[in-house]
Protein backbone atom coordinates (compact mmCIF):
# COMPACT_ATOMS: atom_id res chain seq x y z
CA UNK A 1 0.00 0.00 0.00
CA UNK A 2 1.36 3.34 -1.14
CA UNK A 3 0.96 6.91 -1.35
CA UNK A 4 1.90 8.93 -4.26
CA UNK A 5 4.38 11.28 -5.26
CA UNK A 6 3.83 14.33 -6.93
CA UNK A 7 4.83 12.87 -10.17
CA UNK A 8 2.77 9.98 -9.56
CA UNK A 9 5.41 7.37 -9.05
CA UNK A 10 4.34 4.93 -6.31
CA UNK A 11 6.54 5.42 -3.61
CA UNK A 12 8.09 2.26 -2.18
CA UNK A 13 5.93 0.61 0.44
CA UNK A 14 7.38 0.50 3.97
CA UNK A 15 7.93 4.63 3.06
CA UNK A 16 4.63 5.48 2.30
CA UNK A 17 3.64 8.65 3.76
CA UNK A 18 1.61 11.18 2.75
CA UNK A 19 3.79 13.78 1.11
CA UNK A 20 3.07 17.52 0.24
CA UNK A 21 1.92 17.36 -3.86
CA UNK A 22 4.55 19.82 -4.23
CA UNK A 23 7.52 18.35 -2.61
CA UNK A 24 9.94 15.71 -4.10
CA UNK A 25 9.17 11.96 -2.93
CA UNK A 26 11.15 11.15 0.36
CA UNK A 27 14.07 8.84 0.02
CA UNK A 28 12.79 4.85 0.84
CA UNK A 29 13.82 4.35 4.33
CA UNK A 30 16.92 5.70 6.49
CA UNK A 31 19.87 3.73 4.99
CA UNK A 32 20.94 1.88 8.10
CA UNK A 33 18.50 -0.95 9.07
CA UNK A 34 15.00 -0.16 8.02
CA UNK A 35 13.48 -1.20 11.64
CA UNK A 36 10.59 0.40 12.51
CA UNK A 37 9.18 1.62 16.29
CA UNK A 38 6.22 1.34 17.55
CA UNK A 39 5.91 3.32 21.26
CA UNK A 40 3.19 1.90 23.49
CA UNK A 41 1.95 4.82 26.03
CA UNK A 42 0.13 2.33 28.17
CA UNK A 43 -2.18 5.28 28.78
CA UNK A 44 -4.96 3.06 30.70
CA UNK A 45 -3.23 1.54 33.52
CA UNK A 46 0.07 2.04 35.22
CA UNK A 47 1.72 -0.80 34.70
CA UNK A 48 4.54 0.73 32.40
CA UNK A 49 6.91 2.82 35.33
CA UNK A 50 5.86 6.60 34.42
CA UNK A 51 9.39 7.56 34.33
CA UNK A 52 10.48 4.90 32.05
CA UNK A 53 7.67 5.68 29.36
CA UNK A 54 8.82 9.29 29.66
CA UNK A 55 12.23 8.73 28.95
CA UNK A 56 11.75 6.15 25.96
CA UNK A 57 9.72 8.88 24.44
CA UNK A 58 11.48 11.92 25.13
CA UNK A 59 14.48 10.08 23.86
CA UNK A 60 13.06 9.12 20.56
CA UNK A 61 11.64 12.53 20.35
CA UNK A 62 15.13 13.53 20.80
CA UNK A 63 16.64 11.51 18.70
CA UNK A 64 14.52 13.14 15.22
CA UNK A 65 13.83 9.50 14.24
CA UNK A 66 10.31 8.03 12.50
CA UNK A 67 7.94 6.25 14.59
CA UNK A 68 4.55 5.31 15.57
CA UNK A 69 3.53 5.75 18.88
CA UNK A 70 0.06 4.48 20.28
CA UNK A 71 -1.78 5.45 23.55
CA UNK A 72 -2.19 2.37 24.36
CA UNK A 73 -2.21 -1.27 22.55
CA UNK A 74 -4.37 -2.70 24.61
CA UNK A 75 -7.43 -0.79 23.88
CA UNK A 76 -6.44 -1.02 20.21
CA UNK A 77 -6.30 -4.74 19.97
CA UNK A 78 -10.18 -4.60 21.45
CA UNK A 79 -10.92 -2.49 19.06
CA UNK A 80 -9.68 -4.35 16.23
CA UNK A 81 -8.02 -0.74 15.44
CA UNK A 82 -6.87 -1.48 11.05
CA UNK A 83 -3.38 -0.11 12.27
CA UNK A 84 -2.80 -3.05 13.80
CA UNK A 85 -2.95 -4.69 10.33
CA UNK A 86 -0.13 -2.13 8.95
CA UNK A 87 2.06 -2.28 11.83
CA UNK A 88 2.21 -6.68 11.95
CA UNK A 89 2.50 -6.33 7.80
CA UNK A 90 5.16 -4.51 7.23
CA UNK A 91 8.81 -5.37 7.69
CA UNK A 92 10.99 -5.53 10.81
CA UNK A 93 9.06 -3.92 14.07
CA UNK A 94 10.82 -3.08 17.37
CA UNK A 95 8.09 -2.63 19.78
CA UNK A 96 8.69 -0.99 23.41
CA UNK A 97 5.78 -1.91 25.13
CA UNK A 98 5.12 -4.76 27.76
CA UNK A 99 5.86 -8.61 28.22
CA UNK A 100 6.51 -10.37 24.61
CA UNK A 101 3.39 -13.03 25.13
CA UNK A 102 0.89 -10.17 26.22
CA UNK A 103 1.66 -8.45 22.77
CA UNK A 104 1.99 -11.62 20.57
CA UNK A 105 -1.11 -12.26 22.14
CA UNK A 106 -3.11 -9.05 21.60
CA UNK A 107 -2.08 -8.86 17.91
CA UNK A 108 -3.39 -12.54 17.42
CA UNK A 109 -6.29 -11.74 19.11
CA UNK A 110 -6.74 -8.56 16.56
CA UNK A 111 -6.65 -11.08 13.85
CA UNK A 112 -3.29 -8.74 12.93
CA UNK A 113 -0.47 -11.80 14.06
CA UNK A 114 3.16 -9.95 13.96
CA UNK A 115 5.88 -11.97 12.09
CA UNK A 116 7.75 -14.12 14.56
CA UNK A 117 10.83 -13.76 12.75
CA UNK A 118 11.36 -9.70 12.32
CA UNK A 119 9.64 -8.77 15.76
CA UNK A 120 11.01 -7.65 18.63
CA UNK A 121 9.13 -7.18 21.55
CA UNK A 122 11.22 -4.43 24.54
CA UNK A 123 9.82 -5.07 27.95
CA UNK A 124 8.61 -1.19 29.42
CA UNK A 125 7.50 -3.15 33.02
CA UNK A 126 10.81 -4.76 33.74
CA UNK A 127 13.80 -3.51 31.56
CA UNK A 128 15.57 0.21 32.53
CA UNK A 129 15.15 2.90 30.10
CA UNK A 130 18.67 2.93 28.92
CA UNK A 131 17.86 -0.74 28.09
CA UNK A 132 15.08 -0.26 26.27
CA UNK A 133 16.26 2.71 23.66
CA UNK A 134 19.97 0.95 23.10
CA UNK A 135 17.27 -1.89 21.89
CA UNK A 136 14.91 0.27 20.28
CA UNK A 137 17.62 2.50 18.46
CA UNK A 138 20.22 -0.45 17.85
CA UNK A 139 20.38 -1.31 14.28
CA UNK A 140 20.36 -4.92 15.05
CA UNK A 141 16.76 -6.35 15.70
CA UNK A 142 16.48 -9.78 18.12
CA UNK A 143 13.70 -11.45 17.26
CA UNK A 144 11.85 -12.80 21.03
CA UNK A 145 8.22 -13.37 19.95
CA UNK A 146 7.58 -16.82 22.02
CA UNK A 147 7.17 -19.89 20.38
CA UNK A 148 4.80 -22.64 21.10
CA UNK A 149 6.82 -25.45 22.86
CA UNK A 150 5.22 -28.61 23.35
CA UNK A 151 4.00 -30.22 26.81
CA UNK A 152 3.10 -33.20 28.26
CA UNK A 153 -0.24 -32.66 29.82
CA UNK A 154 -1.63 -31.17 26.48
CA UNK A 155 -3.38 -33.94 25.46
CA UNK A 156 -4.55 -34.85 28.87
CA UNK A 157 -6.29 -31.75 29.16
CA UNK A 158 -8.06 -30.77 25.56
CA UNK A 159 -10.33 -33.78 27.05
CA UNK A 160 -11.49 -32.32 29.96
CA UNK A 161 -15.01 -31.65 30.52
CA UNK A 162 -16.11 -28.11 31.17
CA UNK A 163 -17.28 -27.38 34.99
CA UNK A 164 -21.20 -27.35 35.06
CA UNK A 165 -22.89 -25.46 37.55
CA UNK B 1 -21.75 0.79 18.03
CA UNK B 2 -19.56 -1.33 19.07
CA UNK B 3 -15.87 -1.44 19.91
CA UNK B 4 -15.47 -2.87 16.65
CA UNK B 5 -17.47 -0.58 14.50
CA UNK B 6 -15.93 2.48 15.39
CA UNK B 7 -13.67 4.05 13.29
CA UNK B 8 -10.18 5.24 13.96
CA UNK B 9 -8.06 8.16 13.24
CA UNK B 10 -4.55 7.96 12.49
CA UNK B 11 -2.81 11.28 13.41
CA UNK B 12 0.37 12.14 11.54
CA UNK B 13 2.89 14.58 12.86
CA UNK B 14 4.45 15.06 10.09
CA UNK B 15 7.81 16.89 9.69
CA UNK B 16 9.11 16.02 6.25
CA UNK B 17 9.51 18.63 3.10
CA UNK B 18 7.43 21.53 3.08
CA UNK B 19 7.00 21.65 6.93
CA UNK B 20 9.03 23.24 9.07
CA UNK B 21 10.66 20.96 12.02
CA UNK B 22 9.15 21.06 15.55
CA UNK B 23 11.72 21.13 18.22
CA UNK B 24 12.89 18.20 20.18
CA UNK B 25 10.77 19.39 23.35
CA UNK B 26 7.71 20.95 21.54
CA UNK B 27 7.46 17.35 19.48
CA UNK B 28 7.70 15.44 22.87
CA UNK B 29 5.03 17.74 24.19
CA UNK B 30 2.88 17.31 21.51
CA UNK B 31 3.34 13.72 21.29
CA UNK B 32 2.58 13.29 25.20
CA UNK B 33 -0.62 15.21 24.57
CA UNK B 34 -1.78 13.24 22.05
CA UNK B 35 -1.30 10.09 23.50
CA UNK B 36 -2.33 11.29 26.42
CA UNK B 37 -5.58 11.64 24.88
CA UNK B 38 -5.58 8.45 23.24
CA UNK B 39 -4.40 9.02 19.60
CA UNK B 40 -2.08 6.90 17.57
CA UNK B 41 -0.19 8.72 16.54
CA UNK B 42 3.09 8.86 13.46
CA UNK B 43 6.04 10.69 13.97
CA UNK B 44 7.81 11.44 10.44
CA UNK B 45 10.19 13.56 9.11
CA UNK B 46 9.85 11.52 5.57
CA UNK B 47 13.57 9.91 6.21
CA UNK B 48 12.61 6.85 7.38
CA UNK B 49 10.44 4.24 7.26
CA UNK B 50 6.80 4.20 9.00
CA UNK B 51 3.43 1.60 8.75
CA UNK B 52 1.39 2.58 5.53
CA UNK B 53 -2.06 3.95 5.10
CA UNK B 54 -4.88 1.81 5.87
CA UNK B 55 -8.42 2.85 6.21
CA UNK B 56 -8.82 4.91 8.68
CA UNK B 57 -9.00 8.48 8.68
CA UNK B 58 -5.77 10.20 8.46
CA UNK B 59 -5.29 13.76 10.19
CA UNK B 60 -1.73 15.43 8.97
CA UNK B 61 -0.49 17.81 11.17
CA UNK B 62 2.24 19.63 10.39
CA UNK B 63 3.91 23.75 10.66
CA UNK B 64 3.25 24.43 7.40
CA UNK B 65 2.91 28.31 7.86
CA UNK B 66 0.26 30.52 6.27
CA UNK B 67 -1.00 29.44 2.99
CA UNK B 68 1.42 26.88 2.47
CA UNK B 69 -0.84 23.67 3.24
CA UNK B 70 0.24 20.86 1.20
CA UNK B 71 -2.20 18.71 -0.46
CA UNK B 72 -1.70 14.82 0.86
CA UNK B 73 -3.46 12.10 -0.78
CA UNK B 74 -3.73 8.00 -0.57
CA UNK B 75 -3.22 6.22 -3.72
CA UNK B 76 -5.44 3.67 -2.58
CA UNK B 77 -8.22 5.99 -1.89
CA UNK B 78 -8.72 4.18 1.42
CA UNK B 79 -8.57 7.06 3.74
CA UNK B 80 -10.17 10.09 3.99
CA UNK B 81 -6.67 12.68 4.60
CA UNK B 82 -7.01 16.22 6.31
CA UNK B 83 -4.49 18.52 7.38
CA UNK B 84 -3.90 21.28 9.87
CA UNK B 85 -1.55 23.46 10.27
CA UNK B 86 0.39 23.53 13.79
CA UNK B 87 2.47 26.22 13.65
CA UNK B 88 2.24 28.39 16.75
CA UNK B 89 -0.30 26.26 18.60
CA UNK B 90 0.53 25.06 21.73
CA UNK B 91 0.85 20.77 22.59
CA UNK B 92 -2.57 21.69 24.18
CA UNK B 93 -3.83 23.53 21.65
CA UNK B 94 -3.04 20.74 19.12
CA UNK B 95 -4.48 17.87 21.12
CA UNK B 96 -7.91 20.43 21.03
CA UNK B 97 -7.50 20.61 17.39
CA UNK B 98 -7.22 16.49 17.07
CA UNK B 99 -10.16 16.50 19.78
CA UNK B 100 -12.54 18.53 17.25
CA UNK B 101 -11.54 16.73 14.12
CA UNK B 102 -12.11 13.32 15.45
CA UNK B 103 -15.48 14.81 16.48
CA UNK B 104 -16.10 15.90 12.64
CA UNK B 105 -14.78 12.44 11.32
CA UNK B 106 -17.18 10.46 13.95
CA UNK B 107 -13.72 8.03 15.13
CA UNK B 108 -14.04 6.60 18.23
CA UNK B 109 -13.65 8.79 21.73
CA UNK B 110 -11.21 7.41 23.79
CA UNK B 111 -10.71 6.99 27.69
CA UNK B 112 -14.47 5.77 28.36
CA UNK B 113 -13.75 2.32 29.40
CA UNK B 114 -10.73 1.16 30.50
CA UNK B 115 -9.23 -1.34 28.17
CA UNK B 116 -9.06 -4.58 30.86
CA UNK B 117 -10.34 -8.22 29.23
CA UNK B 118 -8.84 -11.57 28.85
CA UNK B 119 -5.91 -12.10 25.77
CA UNK B 120 -5.61 -15.98 25.36
CA UNK B 121 -2.05 -17.41 25.08
CA UNK B 122 -2.95 -19.93 22.10
CA UNK B 123 0.48 -21.54 22.13
CA UNK B 124 -0.87 -22.61 25.61
CA UNK B 125 -4.29 -23.44 24.90
CA UNK B 126 -6.20 -26.43 24.67
CA UNK B 127 -9.48 -25.43 23.59
CA UNK B 128 -10.45 -27.20 27.20
CA UNK B 129 -13.75 -24.56 27.58
CA UNK B 130 -13.25 -24.28 30.97
CA UNK B 131 -13.10 -20.51 30.92
CA UNK B 132 -16.32 -20.20 28.41
CA UNK B 133 -18.12 -22.30 31.33
CA UNK B 134 -17.04 -20.32 33.81
CA UNK B 135 -17.69 -16.90 32.33
CA UNK B 136 -21.06 -15.04 33.36
CA UNK B 137 -20.87 -12.13 31.38
CA UNK B 138 -20.39 -13.29 27.78
CA UNK B 139 -16.86 -12.61 27.14
CA UNK B 140 -15.83 -16.00 25.35
CA UNK B 141 -17.88 -17.56 22.46
CA UNK B 142 -16.30 -20.16 19.78
CA UNK B 143 -15.25 -19.34 16.34
CA UNK B 144 -16.97 -20.96 13.38
CA UNK B 145 -14.10 -24.11 14.19
CA UNK B 146 -15.30 -24.18 17.55
CA UNK B 147 -12.17 -22.71 18.81
CA UNK B 148 -12.14 -20.54 22.04
CA UNK B 149 -12.09 -16.62 21.11
CA UNK B 150 -12.58 -13.77 23.50
CA UNK B 151 -15.35 -12.04 21.64
CA UNK B 152 -17.19 -9.53 23.77
CA UNK B 153 -14.14 -7.48 25.42
CA UNK B 154 -16.14 -4.86 26.94
CA UNK B 155 -18.39 -7.34 28.45
CA UNK B 156 -15.31 -7.66 30.70
CA UNK B 157 -15.33 -6.54 34.74
CA UNK B 158 -12.79 -4.24 35.11
CA UNK B 159 -9.65 -5.41 37.50
CA UNK B 160 -11.59 -8.80 37.12
CA UNK B 161 -8.95 -11.78 36.58
CA UNK B 162 -10.83 -14.42 37.95
CA UNK B 163 -11.65 -16.53 34.40
CA UNK B 164 -7.70 -16.76 34.03
CA UNK B 165 -7.43 -18.66 37.67
CA UNK B 166 -9.62 -21.53 36.41
CA UNK B 167 -7.96 -21.93 33.23
CA UNK B 168 -5.87 -24.73 33.70
CA UNK B 169 -3.26 -24.14 31.08
CA UNK B 170 -2.29 -20.26 32.67
CA UNK B 171 -3.41 -19.34 28.74
CA UNK B 172 -5.14 -16.61 29.35
CA UNK B 173 -3.34 -12.94 30.35
CA UNK B 174 -4.79 -9.87 31.44
CA UNK B 175 -1.64 -7.60 29.93
CA UNK B 176 -2.75 -4.87 32.70
CA UNK B 177 -2.93 -6.96 35.53
CA UNK B 178 -0.18 -6.57 38.24
CA UNK B 179 1.68 -9.87 38.32
CA UNK B 180 2.96 -12.71 36.55
CA UNK B 181 2.52 -15.10 34.44
CA UNK B 182 -1.84 -13.55 34.06
CA UNK B 183 0.58 -9.97 33.23
CA UNK B 184 1.93 -12.24 30.44
CA UNK B 185 5.07 -12.87 32.01
CA UNK B 186 6.61 -16.31 31.14
CA UNK B 187 4.93 -19.14 32.76
CA UNK B 188 7.23 -20.90 35.31
CA UNK B 189 7.15 -24.65 36.34
CA UNK B 190 5.70 -23.57 39.43
CA UNK B 191 3.14 -21.73 37.86
CA UNK B 192 1.87 -24.67 35.93
CA UNK B 193 2.51 -27.03 39.12
CA UNK B 194 0.11 -24.21 40.86
CA UNK B 195 -2.43 -25.02 37.83
CA UNK B 196 -1.97 -28.46 37.57
CA UNK B 197 -3.64 -28.92 41.22
CA UNK B 198 -6.52 -26.71 39.84
CA UNK B 199 -5.79 -23.93 42.42
CA UNK B 200 -8.71 -21.94 41.60
CA UNK B 201 -11.39 -19.85 43.04
CA UNK B 202 -13.68 -22.54 43.37
CA UNK B 203 -11.22 -24.93 44.80
CA UNK B 204 -10.26 -22.53 47.34
CA UNK B 205 -13.91 -21.91 48.14
CA UNK B 206 -14.02 -25.82 48.35
CA UNK B 207 -16.85 -26.04 46.63
CA UNK B 208 -18.53 -24.58 43.71
CA UNK B 209 -18.31 -21.02 43.31
CA UNK B 210 -21.35 -20.29 41.72
CA UNK B 211 -23.42 -22.56 44.94
CA UNK B 212 -21.22 -20.52 46.80
CA UNK B 213 -22.24 -17.36 45.35
CA UNK B 214 -25.87 -18.26 45.33
CA UNK B 215 -25.98 -19.31 49.27
CA UNK B 216 -23.83 -15.88 50.22
CA UNK B 217 -26.70 -13.69 48.19
CA UNK B 218 -29.41 -15.68 49.55
CA UNK B 219 -28.25 -14.82 52.92
CA UNK B 220 -27.72 -11.75 52.13
CA UNK B 221 -31.05 -10.93 50.78
CA UNK B 222 -32.79 -12.77 53.61
CA UNK B 223 -30.50 -10.18 55.71
CA UNK B 224 -31.49 -7.24 53.84
CA UNK B 225 -35.45 -8.19 54.17
CA UNK B 226 -35.18 -7.39 58.08
CA UNK B 227 -32.78 -4.23 57.50
CA UNK B 228 -33.74 -1.18 57.29
CA UNK B 229 -30.14 0.84 57.35
CA UNK B 230 -29.49 0.05 53.98
CA UNK B 231 -25.55 0.90 54.48
CA UNK B 232 -25.37 -1.50 56.99
CA UNK B 233 -26.86 -3.93 54.79
CA UNK B 234 -24.61 -3.28 52.16
CA UNK B 235 -21.48 -4.05 54.82
CA UNK B 236 -22.86 -6.96 55.86
CA UNK B 237 -23.03 -8.70 52.37
CA UNK B 238 -19.66 -7.02 51.63
CA UNK B 239 -17.95 -8.49 54.86
CA UNK B 240 -19.89 -11.99 53.27
CA UNK B 241 -17.78 -11.94 49.98
CA UNK B 242 -14.79 -10.57 51.32
CA UNK B 243 -13.28 -14.20 51.40
CA UNK B 244 -14.62 -15.23 47.53
CA UNK B 245 -12.68 -11.83 46.14
CA UNK B 246 -9.61 -12.46 48.47
CA UNK B 247 -9.33 -15.79 46.75
CA UNK B 248 -9.80 -14.97 43.49
CA UNK B 249 -8.32 -11.17 43.90
CA UNK B 250 -11.91 -10.39 42.04
CA UNK B 251 -12.70 -6.44 43.13
CA UNK B 252 -15.95 -6.71 45.35
CA UNK B 253 -17.75 -4.33 43.40
CA UNK B 254 -17.45 -6.97 40.69
CA UNK B 255 -19.31 -9.66 43.38
CA UNK B 256 -21.73 -6.86 44.62
CA UNK B 257 -22.50 -6.27 41.00
CA UNK B 258 -23.67 -9.73 40.66
CA UNK B 259 -26.91 -10.73 39.12
CA UNK B 260 -29.71 -12.13 41.06
CA UNK B 261 -29.07 -16.20 42.15
CA UNK B 262 -31.66 -17.14 39.34
CA UNK B 263 -29.75 -15.19 36.80
CA UNK B 264 -26.73 -16.55 37.46
CA UNK B 265 -27.88 -20.00 37.68
CA UNK B 266 -29.28 -19.22 34.13
CA UNK B 267 -26.49 -18.25 33.12
CA UNK B 268 -23.93 -20.07 33.87
CA UNK B 269 -26.09 -23.12 32.47
CA UNK B 270 -26.11 -21.09 29.12
CA UNK B 271 -22.03 -20.87 29.59
CA UNK B 272 -21.92 -24.81 30.09
CA UNK B 273 -24.29 -25.54 27.54
CA UNK B 274 -22.54 -23.79 24.89
CA UNK B 275 -19.25 -25.12 26.02
CA UNK B 276 -20.27 -28.78 26.30
CA UNK B 277 -21.76 -28.38 22.63
CA UNK B 278 -18.25 -26.72 21.18
CA UNK B 279 -16.55 -29.74 23.07
CA UNK B 280 -18.85 -32.38 21.54
CA UNK B 281 -18.60 -30.76 18.25
CA UNK B 282 -14.11 -31.02 18.29
CA UNK B 283 -14.89 -34.65 19.55
CA UNK B 284 -17.59 -35.65 16.38
CA UNK B 285 -15.07 -33.68 13.89
S1 LIG C 1 0.30 -3.69 25.42
FE1 LIG C 1 1.21 -3.68 27.45
S2 LIG C 1 2.18 -1.66 27.59
FE2 LIG C 1 0.73 -1.54 25.89
S3 LIG C 1 -1.23 -0.85 26.78
FE3 LIG C 1 -1.32 -3.06 26.86
S4 LIG C 1 -0.51 -3.56 28.91
FE4 LIG C 1 0.12 -1.47 28.49
S1 LIG D 1 -9.62 -22.38 30.01
FE1 LIG D 1 -7.59 -21.91 29.17
S2 LIG D 1 -6.99 -23.75 28.02
FE2 LIG D 1 -9.20 -23.88 28.38
S3 LIG D 1 -10.15 -22.96 26.53
FE3 LIG D 1 -9.97 -21.32 28.05
S4 LIG D 1 -8.00 -20.37 27.58
FE4 LIG D 1 -7.98 -22.34 26.55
Amino acid sequence: MSLPSPNSQPLPDASALPVPSFAPPPPPRSSGDGNRILYCHCQYAQVVPREVKETVLRRLCQEGVAFEAVADLCEMAARHDPALHRLAADGALKIAACYPRAVKGLFHQAGADLPAASTEVINMRVQPAEEVLSALLGSEIKPNLPVKESRPNESASRTSEPRTS
Amino acid sequence: MSLRDQPALRVILYEGPGAETLEAGERFSTMSALLERGYAVTRTGGEQAVAPADRSSALVLGRFGEGNTPEFSDQNHQSEIRTRDIANLSAAQVADLVETARTELGAARHGEWKPWFPVIDYDRCTNCMQCLSFCLFGVYGVDEERKIQVQNQDNCKTNCPACSRVCPEAAIMFPKYKAGPINGDTVSDADLQKEKMKVDISALLGGDVYDMLRLRSEKARSRFGKERDENKALTERQKCLVKLAQAGDIPPEVLMSLPSPEEIARRAEEAAAKAQAALAWQKAN
